[in-house]
């Protein structure tokens, strides 16, 4: 099977806080973003529910950018794409 | 072995601990914990003095944070604190309460109930509330719907009232499978005349239960105050001798039913601050027969805050100490049931619960 260049996740400082040994930039292999959010999950159970609500959905308040633009779950994740994690101005 | 007390204060910029010796004449205040999140309620189970606080964080969403070494370090978790797919998400915490077998229960927006079994490590949804046959006519109050007000027999733990805003207040004597209404004789004076004692919809604020025996409840509602001597089924009007009928908390004695401690505002339309601007909590012995203003040592000039739903409380020590907070981040404390106050903590974030534990250390 070809091996896939991981994606490159940047999570925020105060996400990364709540989780003792978590990492500001996780490489993961996901070809989503609701593969990777799982992936991060695996890492620091419970990162899931702080990333998403149960709808399930992207919490109203956070942003995930893919190569620069606003991804949902659903959003496919290109072999190495940089993903940023970003709390969003609305949320405070 | 000795005594400590402690005051648990839930903030809109986190968790503050103040921790005194039996004597409660100086506190150490340690804080804000649990990451400056938005904490809405903080309460101790009291046998274990595990710490509990949940919130709501507008990025990050609902979690219970828990200490087991009195504030000094803390986990999180939302683990089953969700509603099914489809729902509106559950938001925030808003109240929490232990029982004596152990179990964890909290009450969040949108209005609903979850129980931990695991020290709140994960939750479950007790869907018997939201099915009940008037869910679908439930509507919020000014601050969303909330479930508000959660209070368990210690006696029985079948016994959960809950106080929602704005549905009113709901019983259950099954451990939280089947709820009944408990709103005869509180008033919803925001419905038209002729309907303004509704089955359900009453603004609830805090409910509280008088100690001695699960029959005698009161509660400070947005239209008025009130007493219950049989669960809630029935309640009346305590309100005569008060300045308004418009307040948020309210605290029971630890052991005099009678008694009861409230914080009327000057009204729910005219800026829902101090009456004229002078601080007093209010104080009845007479199971609210008659009250007393208690004002010694507070505020009593251009005192323009108020205090939220869940931000008084009493300790059980002899005599009785009464706390509470302001939404000035104004910490105040008696250890004389109310006869003279101190101001704690003047400077701490707005604050929305005051709870107590006092601990054999």
């Amino acid at each position: 099977m070809e091996t896939r260049a991981p994606v490159l996740v940047r999570l925020p400082p105060h996400l990364v806080v709540l989780f003792p040994g978590a990492e500001r930039l996780v490489p993961l292999e996901a070809r989503t973003v609701e593969e990777m959010v799982d992936g991060l999950d695996a890492l620091w159970p419970g990162m899931r529910e702080r990333i998403c609500d149960e709808t399930p959905a992207i919490r109203r308040h956070i942003n995930v950018f893919v190569e620069g633009r606003r991804a949902r779950l659903s959003t496919p994740l290109a072999p190495g794409a940089d993903v940023f994690v970003i709390t969003a101005i609305s949320g405070g | 072995m000795a005594k400590q007390v402690f005051i648990l204060v839930g903030t809109r910029k986190g968790a503050f601990v103040l921790e005194s010796d039996a004597s409660r004449r100086s506190w150490q205040v340690s804080g804000p914990f649990c990451e400056t999140w938005p904490t809405n309620h903080v309460v101790a189970d009291p046998a274990s003095g595990t710490i509990y606080a949940g919130g709501g964080n507008e990025w990050f969403g609902p979690a219970v944070w828990k200490s087991t070494d009195f504030g000094r370090t803390w986990t999180h978790s939302s683990q089953g604190l969700a509603y099914e797919g489809g729902q509106a998400p559950v938001k925030a915490v808003w109240s929490l309460a232990t029982a004596p077998d152990g179990s964890l229960y909290a009450g969040v927006e949108p209005a609903g109930l979850f129980r931990s079994d695991d020290g709140g490590e994960s939750w479950s949804h007790v869907e018997g509330l939201q099915q009940h046959p008037t869910r679908p006519e439930w509507n919020p109050g000014g601050a969303g719907l909330i479930l508000h007000s959660l209070v368990l027999d210690p006696a029985d733990e079948k016994k959960i009232w809950v106080g929602i805003s704005a549905a009113g207040v709901f019983a259950s004597e099954d451990g939280g499978e089947s709820w009944q209404t408990r709103n005869r004789g509180t008033r919803a004076d925001f419905m038209p005349e002729g309907q303004n004692y509704p089955e359900f919809g009453q603004c609830v604020h805090c409910l509280v239960l008088a100690p001695g025996g699960g029959a005698r409840l009161y509660q400070q509602n947005h239209c008025g105050m009130y007493r219950s001597d049989d669960g809630g089924k029935q309640w009346e009007s305590i309100e005569e001798g008060l300045p308004s009928s418009f307040g948020f908390p309210a605290a029971a004695h630890p052991r005099d039913p009678d008694s009861l401690f409230l914080i009327p505002l000057n009204g729910d339309i005219k800026g829902r601050f101090m009456p004229e601007g002078k601080t007093a909590v209010w104080r009845t012995r007479d199971a609210g027969l008659s009250w007393q203003a208690l004002r010694e040592g507070l505020p009593q000039d251009g005192a323009y805050f108020n205090v939220l739903r869940q931000a008084m409380a009493t300790d059980r020590m002899e005599p009785a100490g009464v706390y509470f907070g302001t939404n000035a981040g104004g910490l105040y404390g008696s250890i004389d049931e109310g006869e003279t106050w101190d101001c704690l903590a003047p400077y701490l974030p707005t604050i929305t619960s005051v709870e107590t534990l006092v601990i054999e250390r």
